[in-house]
């Protein structure tokens, strides 16, 4: 009976409540960052240290921003790799402002700006001419750093007002920074809008089925554009925070960092094809990534072979319960 | 009438003609005949994975792991180099086709096999042959001087008038002409994109398919990284930075679809001249070479939305009311 249901994908909903969440792909999630946590607090003296802990989250609170936005956009059928050059572009902007004198209110706007138009450029092509959206981020992926570059060249913007620094290098209470506060605002805001209001309802239809939202009043291109504004947005922000804590701009801001922001969201259970997802996921894939990559660094792996990790972990999360179900299969057969 | 005299071939071949007078009438030096030699044996590697590329897409699979693959067997060839001079040319580019293949054959399986969705598996694979790059070197460079000198002169040597690394890329784009036109995987290539659920009952393996495509797209980055790595003289971690998204864009400006489906060798050959004539022009004219990124990717927007009027289909106008009061 079970493999019937398994091949139609019906959901059941013959276990509790309870059953599904210990069963559920956050569950095994937060298991496994339970498992990272406590072999990396064993493998570095340095690792149970607030102060490290708290730059820790350096690694992972400004992809996370994008990531809820990417996750609603991706679940949505869609996805937006033009995410670290609109901060390239953000920050260029930003950067030339400050030549003029600007304040930090002022950058501030700018950065939300700038994100916002990158954004509703993306949804322009992609919801208003029907364009494919893989094809159009990987354009204006080019296009968005290309202007960064041909700004500044091989230059850097320094100089940005004192204030400003309270973005990325400021903290809140002891060792909780601005950043990992706005992080957790960001994530419930974005926790809400898609599980708790028909907006995130619309995002699930219209991954699920475009045709099928569209008959009953779903306005698709609307929702969608509106997603490709957020992805915007969220790039702005990360743009501010990443600018103020890094103190400088250079066009190569950022880069790669589209790749990290996507695994960061299939990670978090998202699916890539659209339809399915959830924000919790998506926290919990942001501190795996974090607490990977921090627990690496105290053991003095590399970066970039930190990056193998993060690779086998993004097709090892998709791989693993697709041959767990052959096997299981398999055997019954 | 578009049978015999291909519409969007024609379009990107005459801009491309538009943007060689332009500069010529501006620096005439750039159309002589030795220097559009030099601008096709700088295009070379991107012919040959933009044609490596174009067999992906048609099947419905995108491949952002070849930059990486080039890279990694690039590092490969030229540490067996240093560690076995004496190796004949035509061995060393038999491994690197095969290290190719296999990595593109790890692309393929996980696609065919697993199905995990090609995007995914490429971001990742890309990851871990740059990291894997890395782990083998261990973060250091191969230079021109320990490399020997067979090696390093084989892609520059000319024959005809044109250096071996030209000849590769024409060789490519031969056997891939008749690949596509003339044999039975070059049609299933077609048909797998065209219509899955169709190709199925004509007794196509989609995934089969798929995977092959993979295998090809694989065994030319690989051979493309040791002529990229022969060429510049020196292979280290981040050879080939970012290449993966122009070939991508050459793909996309040559006018094949990332549905799937829709293509052609022309296309994708016409597509990489044509980054690579932009790419060549930008000093010659004085602009900064900072333009080149946002140029092409102007170049991407304006090909996918070209391509998409031109290819739009006529019906199914059940819902256009619907959608224009929205």
């Amino acid at each position: 009976m079970t493999d019937i249901a398994a091949q139609r994908h019906i959901p059941d909903r013959l276990h509790s409540r309870a059953y599904r969440t210990v069963r559920s792909w956050e569950s095994l999630l937060l298991a496994v960052a339970i498992a990272i946590f406590v072999v990396n607090s064993f493998a570095s003296p340095y690792f149970l240290n607030a102060w490290n802990l708290s730059d820790a989250t350096f690694n992972f609170t400004e992809k996370a921003m994008i990531a809820f936005a990417m996750a609603l956009l991706i679940i949505a059928g869609e996805i937006d790799l033009s995410v670290a050059s609109i901060i390239a572009l953000a920050s260029t902007a930003m950067g030339l402002a400050t030549q003029y004198g600007a304040g930090t209110p002022e950058l501030v706007i700018i950065g939300l700006s700038v994100g916002l138009l990158c954004g509703a450029f993306n949804g322009f092509f992609v919801t208003i001419l029907g364009l494919p959206s893989i094809v159009v981020t990987i354009g204006t992926m080019s296009l968005f750093r290309g202007i960064s570059f041909i700004i500044l060249g091989d230059d850097a913007f320094r100089g940005y007002p004192a204030s400003f620094s309270w973005f990325g290098q400021g903290y809140i209470y002891w060792v909780f920074t601005v950043e990992m506060l706005l992080f957790v605002i960001i994530a419930v805001i974005y926790g809400v809008l898609l599980h708790k209001t028909n907006f995130g309802r619309a995002v699930y239809a219209i991954g699920n089925n475009p045709t099928a939202a569209l008959f009953s009043g779903i306005r698709v291109q609307r929702v969608k554009f509106i997603l490709f504004l957020l992805t915007g947005l969220m790039s702005g922000v990360a743009a501010i925070c990443l600018t103020s804590r890094l103190g400088s701009t250079r066009p190569s801001i950022a880069t790669g960092m589209e790749l990290e922001v996507v695994t960061m969201v299939v990670l978090g259970g998202v699916n890539i094809l659209g339809g399915s997802g959830s924000i919790p996921g998506v926290v919990i894939a942001a501190f795996v990534m974090g607490l990977v990559t921090f627990g690496l660094g105290l053991l003095n792996v590399p970066g970039i072979v930190m990056s193998i990790f993060i690779g086998l972990l993004l097709i090892g999360v998709i791989a693993l319960p697709r041959l767990w179900t052959m096997f299981a299969s398999h055997g019954k057969s | 009438m578009s049978r015999f005299i291909p519409v969007r071939e024609t379009i990107l071949a005459a801009a491309i003609a538009v943007l060689l007078i332009l500069i010529a009438s501006r620096f005439s030096g750039f159309v002589a005949p030795s220097n559009l030699v030099n601008v096709f044996n700088d295009t070379a590697p991107l012919i040959i994975l933009a044609l490596g590329q174009m067999v992906v897409i048609l099947t419905r699979c995108i491949d952002l792991s070849v930059a990486a693959n080039l890279a990694l067997t690039g590092m490969a060839v030229a540490m067996i180099n240093v560690a076995f001079p004496g190796l004949p040319i035509p061995f060393i580019i038999a491994i690197a086709i095969c290290l190719g293949g296999a990595m593109g054959a790890i692309n393929g399986l996980l696609v065919w096999k697993l199905p995990i969705p090609p995007i995914v598996v490429t971001l990742g694979t890309m990851t871990i042959f740059r990291g894997i790059i890395f782990l083998i070197s261990d973060g250091k460079w191969v230079n021109a001087h320990e490399m020997s000198e067979g090696f390093t002169g084989f892609p520059r040597a000319a024959v005809l008038g044109l250096p071996i690394l030209s000849w590769c890329a024409v060789l490519t784009v031969i056997i891939f002409a008749v690949m596509m036109s003339r044999t039975p995987l070059g049609r299933s290539i077609f048909a797998v994109g065209g219509n899955p659920h169709a190709a199925v009952y004509t007794g196509i393996d989609v995934g089969k398919t798929q995977f092959k495509a993979f295998v090809i797209s694989g065994a030319l980055a690989g051979l493309t990284g040791y002529l990229w790595v022969a060429r510049y003289a020196v292979a280290y971690v981040d050879i080939a930075g970012g290449f993966e998204l122009e070939v991508v864009a050459a793909c996309v400006i040559g006018g094949i679809s990332i549905a799937g489906g829709i293509g052609s060798v022309g296309g994708a050959v016409l597509g990489a001249l044509f980054l690579g004539v932009v790419k060549n022009a930008l000093p010659v004219v004085n602009i900064s070479p900072f333009w080149q990124l946002a140029i092409s990717g102007s170049a991407i927007l304006i090909a996918v939305a070209f391509n998409a009027q031109s290819g739009r289909k006529k019906g199914r106008l059940i819902l256009k009311d619907a959608e224009a009061t929205r």
